[in-house]
């Protein structure tokens, strides 16, 4: 897991992303990109957390490992966290995760940290989109198929 | 329906807008039953249309759309949408009001809000949400986040096809509805009707509504709004294209004799800040310029915001001036401005020219003060005055909000609470008598048992099951592991079938639910009701988003979204199995008070605890009861402040619910809301009570200058002294008096300004003119702050004959004694560039305000913080001015910022409001969803009570000397960071936990077999800390 693996870009690729959003901001968000019917692609699925500072990095982990091949955290705007600052933790260690990523080989551009208001479904439209075709060029991550029950 | 006194526990609140909503929740949560009404299809007002909010940028649907459905779902509130008081008759604490109701067209009760019937309405009108810069159909929603999430047909404009009728699946669409007469029976009414906006085409030297570039600043908001005309953007009206220069001209209809609001509209100056920034944020490249007369940043924090956008955003500011006319270049649609600088006229050319308009009074207000018998005053609003600020002319019928004059955010929303405590005081006596808990079965306990989960796949009419295969999703659910019934539903969410989910829970043996549709943001709440009918513990539900998520984003690929619609129930059935039944803590209230501090805000507040029915045990540090207000004579308007302090420390000292402590201060504090343990020692005795909340209303002080010569010269003096020698004197000596402003205010040690000083120096200056209209007086100011209707005391004080002399910061006078031994002021007068010298008799500084010199030592002990300058910090600057984080604590007065008599008596009645929501509860319910220590595995590294931000995680002894983390129920607020950064992965989340997250994250990669999540959490610490 520790060489670093050229991803093989595939004909046809869907890639597989799963993305954490807050209950406050994020999710909303989401929820008024489908209220102003905005259409985006359907690779991602979002999972709910109360807050991004939920977002454990070992969530983020295990999704790579099981198959994903890219992962979102998102959040309120600094300032507007409902806790405070749980956006701001999980920044500090989406920035840790990044470093660790870029050192097994897998890459810190397969996971992103994005901060959505509740009224910016545009935002949150557009950025499945752009993420999406990101993954989609990057291909498949390194670790699909290789999952072993423990990183 | 009333108590024995024949009072009613009930209040209409009218206007559903920050103001108002905030009003009814605190009522709601108090045991008192609410109805608001609003003109308007909808609730939110006037904050729905903004984009960001002044200073912190905070975007402003997203904190107020938890307000809005708070109020929408609250069981003690009643929306009465599109509705108007048509008569009052009654006494207070028993009207009857007759409301009249317009239709909307559309079934209340059966309207998803799902939209599908704008799609095909064939009808485009002006949308007024933003501004006209948009179009909307004939049936509509007033913006998509409103509340309630109904539909209106808008029938002057509707052509009455039907398509609408056909599309609604749901069956609501009912043109024969018509206006109905509805009578209510209230105790009190709440006025919070708003404003509204100057219309800019009264100026017509501005060119509005006849040059395309010239735009209102509410049209500008909409444009910055990501759901308004351009998503985001700013363009040009008349050619789309990107500006590259911006003018705001202010004071657009305020402090304007000749269009009739001279007064000042107190929130346009931040506005427009808050614009300048924010468009340049939005537009690469873009300049943006302010014209102003005097800026008025008096809040928290507006000073540093105003320093901020001209430093760092490098938005220009051009002072002392109004500007003359806007003029067009027809060829390039750029508009020219003319204004005079320093009293030469100048010309500069902008792409987009924003007028800043000010506010006018709501709109047929007159018509309702007639119905209602109250008074207005002479500009259109509500007619208070400074002892009684939330108080109308007419008893029972309460004002908050812009209604009672121009002011922002924050300040309505604490009015609001101000208001809801005095509606609340006529009718103490029948608190609770309208509202009933509803009551459930016994819970089933279903620990121990196998997962049977039943999963619900919603059709939502064809919202839905027009893009997704529903029944093929319900069939999938049927294969999944613990699965023991699936189905689909037209309409999961409709009364019907959930009875059906509660019938099937019995008959099943149901112990999980899960249910596909929509958000879990809105509806979660209606199927956990539905649980709880079932027997079933609320939380043993979960819900997975397969509309706003799935069918409404993927509407031309089915095959997929359906694929997508299979993993999303699988997550939700992977983590329903998981799911344990939690039970919010339960903690008991202590019926009693704590106040801190014995001003005027401290005694309000005691006072009108009393009168609810509680205990308030006041601690003053002072020997005796007053605060500042010892020192303040008289109001603006000659009002005798001392007389007043008499009667308000005798009432305070005759009334057996108030404990008074003075020479006292707090030795120690412990505990939490509900319970708080408090050491007080007042007279060297000390004395240990309990108390339910506390309430921080420490006050400030008047600073002691340093500057021009204060106390080497008796000559010179600060306003507080001044207005001291004239009250007790009754007469002045002088021919010639200076007064200078922010002195200690607004400089690089104390950037805050002390909000009142301005007005205080007008009035006393009002004052020295009463006496003697001989006596020249000069008023050396930088930004003359006198906002609200106050503008009208510095325009008389101008009249007659008070001489304004402004000075720049970099300027400050110069203040010595000559070698004749006269007081010689010299200062560079900015208007007219020329230097005065000046020989006063007396110098009067306008002395900053100070915090208490004890806050420090106090936010220590209650564990609540304190901003840059020394003052509390609140929860929210927007929403929460009265809350700290930490709950059961609240604040108000000068703890809070400087501000008038009028404002503090609003916030200290506000407060009390906020303690009422928890006094009034025989025991509060604390979150469910919180954090759970396993005691076994903590090794007490105390990282928990570093991340928390609530103050809920602490360190205790075990018995066996373990140090080991105790999380305090009542105060974690359940955001699960304390779970992430525990090393030992000792700290587990209520319904959010690890394991049912990674099943989650398990079950959407299902290709890849694993083993359980479980057993893999402890080597999460390897990851975490790399």
């Amino acid at each position: 897991m520790t060489e670093a693996m050229a991803p093989a870009k595939e004909e046809g690729f869907q890639p597989s992303i799963l993305a954490f959003c807050c209950n406050w901001c994020s999710y909303a968000g989401a929820d008024l990109a489908g209220v102003s019917r905005l259409q985006y692609p359907v690779n991602v699925k979002v999972l709910r957390v109360m807050c991004s500072g939920r977002v454990d990095p070992y969530f983020v982990m295990r999704a790579l490992e099981l198959g994903a091949d890219g992962v979102l955290i998102t959040g309120c705007e600094i300032g507007d966290c409902h806790y405070i600052s749980g956006n701001v933790k999980a920044k500090e260690r989406f920035e840790r995760l990044s470093k660790l990523l870029d050192q097994i080989g897998i890459g810190s551009e397969r996971i992103r940290l994005e901060w959505i208001s509740a009224s910016d479904g545009i935002k949150f439209a557009e950025l499945m989109e752009e993420f999406t075709e990101h993954i989609t060029n990057l291909g498949p991550s390194p670790l699909k198929g290789s999952a072993t029950g423990g990183v | 329906m009333s108590d024995e006194e024949g009072k009613i526990g009930a209040v209409m609140v009218v206007g559903g807008g920050i103001a108002g909503m905030q009003a009814a929740l605190d009522l709601a949560d108090t045991g008192y039953l609410v109805y608001v009404i609003d003109s308007s299809p909808s609730i939110g007002g006037a904050m729905a249309q903004l984009d960001k909010t002044f200073p912190t940028h905070d975007c402003a649907m997203c904190i107020l759309s938890p307000k809005l459905v708070a109020t929408g779902r609250h069981h003690n509130v009643k929306l009465m949408m599109a509705s108007e008081i048509d008569a009052i008759e009654g006494e207070p604490g028993n009207f009857t009001v007759s409301v009249k109701r317009k239709a909307r067209y559309v079934d209340e009760e059966k309207c998803t809000g799902c939209g599908l019937c704008t799609l095909r309405c064939p009808v485009e009108v002006r949308d007024e949400y933003n501004q006209g810069l948009k179009l909307r159909k004939a049936i509509y929603l007033k913006y998509p986040q409103a509340v309630p999430p109904v539909l209106t047909i808008d029938r002057d404009n509707c052509i009455g096809c039907g398509v609408c009728e056909t599309q609604c699946v749901a069956g609501a669409i009912n043109f024969s509805r018509e206006e109905e007469l509805v009578k209510v029976d209230i105790g009190s009414v709440i006025l919070a009707p708003g404003f509204s906006g100057f219309d800019p085409g009264l100026k017509s030297e501005y060119g509005y509504g006849v040059f395309k570039n010239v735009l209102s600043s509410v049209e500008l908001e909409r444009m910055l709004s990501a759901t308004g005309p351009y998503r985001g953007m700013v363009l040009r009206p008349s050619d789309g294209r990107m500006p590259k220069r911006m003018a705001f001209i202010q004071c657009v209809g305020s402090r304007d004799v000749q269009v009739g609001n001279p007064y000042c509209s107190s929130v346009c100056c931040m506005f427009a800040i808050k614009e300048a920034i924010i468009a340049k944020e939005h537009t690469p490249g873009l300049e943006t310029h302010i014209f102003f007369m005097d800026m008025r940043a008096f809040g928290k924090e507006f000073d540093e915001y105003y320093i901020r956008a001209e430093e760092e955003h490098r938005v220009v500011f051009t002072r002392n001036t109004r500007v003359s006319s806007v003029s067009e270049n027809p060829e390039t649609n750029n508009l020219h401005l003319w204004y005079s600088e320093h009293g030469k006229m100048r010309r500069e050319e902008y792409d987009i020219v924003v007028l800043s308009v000010g506010f006018d009074s709501p709109k047929d207000v007159e018509k309702l003060a007639e119905k209602l018998g109250i008074e207005l005053n002479e500009h259109g609003f509500c007619q208070t005055d400074m002892f009684t600020p939330l108080d109308t002319s007419k008893p029972g019928i309460y004002v908050c909000g812009a209604f009672s004059s121009p002011k922002d955010i924050p300040d309505s929303v604490a009015q609001a609470s101000g208001a809801a405590c005095r509606a609340m005081s006529d009718i103490a006596g029948a608190r609770g008598a309208l509202v009933t808990a509803k009551e459930y079965p016994p819970e089933i306990d279903v620990s121990g048992q196998e997962p049977k989960v039943g999963v619900f796949v919603c059709h939502c009419g064809i919202n839905i099951g027009g893009v997704l295969d529903v029944p093929s999703l319900a069939e999938y659910a049927k294969t999944l592991p613990n699965v023991v019934h699936a189905e689909d539903n037209l309409y999961t969410c409709s009364q019907d079938t959930q009875q059906r989910i509660s019938e099937v829970v019995r008959e099943k043996g149901l112990n999980r639910v899960v249910v596909a549709s929509c958000t879990p943001r809105t509806h979660t709440t209606i199927f956990q009701n539905t649980l709880k009918e079932a027997g079933l513990n609320p939380y043993l539900f979960e819900m997975t988003n397969i509309r706003d998520q799935c069918s409404w984003v993927h509407m031309n690929d089915p095959e997929r979204a359906t694929e997508k619609g299979r993993t999303l129930i699988r997550m939700a059935v992977a983590k329903a199995a998981l799911l344990e039944q939690l039970r919010p803590a339960e903690v008991e209230i202590v019926k009693s008070a704590l106040v801190i501090g014995g001003g005027l805000s401290g005694m309000t507040a005691a006072l009108e605890l009393s009168k609810a029915g509680f205990d308030a045990h006041l601690v003053e540090k002072d020997s005796e009861l007053g605060g500042l207000l010892r020192r303040i004579h008289y109001g603006l308007s000659g009002e005798d402040l001392q007389g007043f302090l008499k009667r308000l420390v005798k009432q305070v000292e005759d009334d057996d619910r108030i404990h008074v402590y003075t020479n006292a201060e707090l030795k120690e504090v412990s505990g939490s809301v509900g319970n708080f343990t408090v050491v007080i020692d007042s007279e060297g005795e000390e004395t240990e009570t309990h108390q339910g909340v506390i309430i921080v209303a420490t006050g400030g002080e008047e600073y002691e200058p340093t500057e021009y010569l204060y106390g080497k010269d008796p000559r010179v003096m600060t306003q507080l002294e001044f207005e001291e020698k004239l009250a007790k004197e009754g007469e002045i000596d002088a021919k010639c008096i200076v007064m200078v402003h922010c002195v200690g205010s607004r400089t690089a040690e104390r950037p805050y300004c002390s909000r009142v000083c301005c007005t205080e120096s007008v009035k006393n200056a009002l004052r020295v003119k009463e006496m003697d209209p001989g006596i020249a007086i000069y008023s050396l100011f930088r930004d003359m702050r006198t906002y609200g209707f106050r503008e009208e005391f510095y325009r008389e004080a101008a009249e007659k004959g008070v001489v304004f002399v402004r000075f720049l910061e970099e300027n400050e006078p110069v203040v010595r004694v000559d070698d004749q031994g006269r007081l010689e002021v010299i200062v560079l007068d900015d208007i007219l560039q020329e230097e005065l010298l000046i020989n006063p008799d007396y110098l009067v500084l306008a002395a900053a305000t100070l915090p208490a010199r004890g806050n420090e030592e106090l936010s220590r002990m209650l564990k609540v913080p304190l901003n840059s300058q020394g003052f509390f910090l609140e929860a929210h600057m927007k929403l929460r001015p009265l809350d700290f984080a930490t709950d059961g604590i609240f604040l108000c007065g000068l703890a809070h910022l400087p501000k008038f008599f009028e404002e503090n008596v609003s916030q200290a009645c506000g407060a009390v409001s906020r303690a009422l929501s928890i006094l009034s509860q025989d025991t509060l319910e604390g979150e469910a969803i919180i954090a759970v220590v396993d005691e076994s595995k903590c090794r007490g590294c105390g990282v928990c009570v570093d991340t928390c931000e609530f103050g809920a995680p602490s360190l205790k002894q075990l018995e066996d000397g373990r140090q080991v983390s105790h999380i305090d129920e009542a105060l974690c607020k359940g955001c699960g960071s304390c779970s992430v950064n525990c090393c030992n992965k000792a700290i587990s989340m209520g319904y959010f936990g690890t394991g049912q997250i990674l099943s989650m994250i398990e079950s959407c990669f299902p290709e890849t077999e694993t083993p359980p999540a479980e057993k893999e959490v402890a080597e999460v610490k390897e990851v975490t800390e790399t």
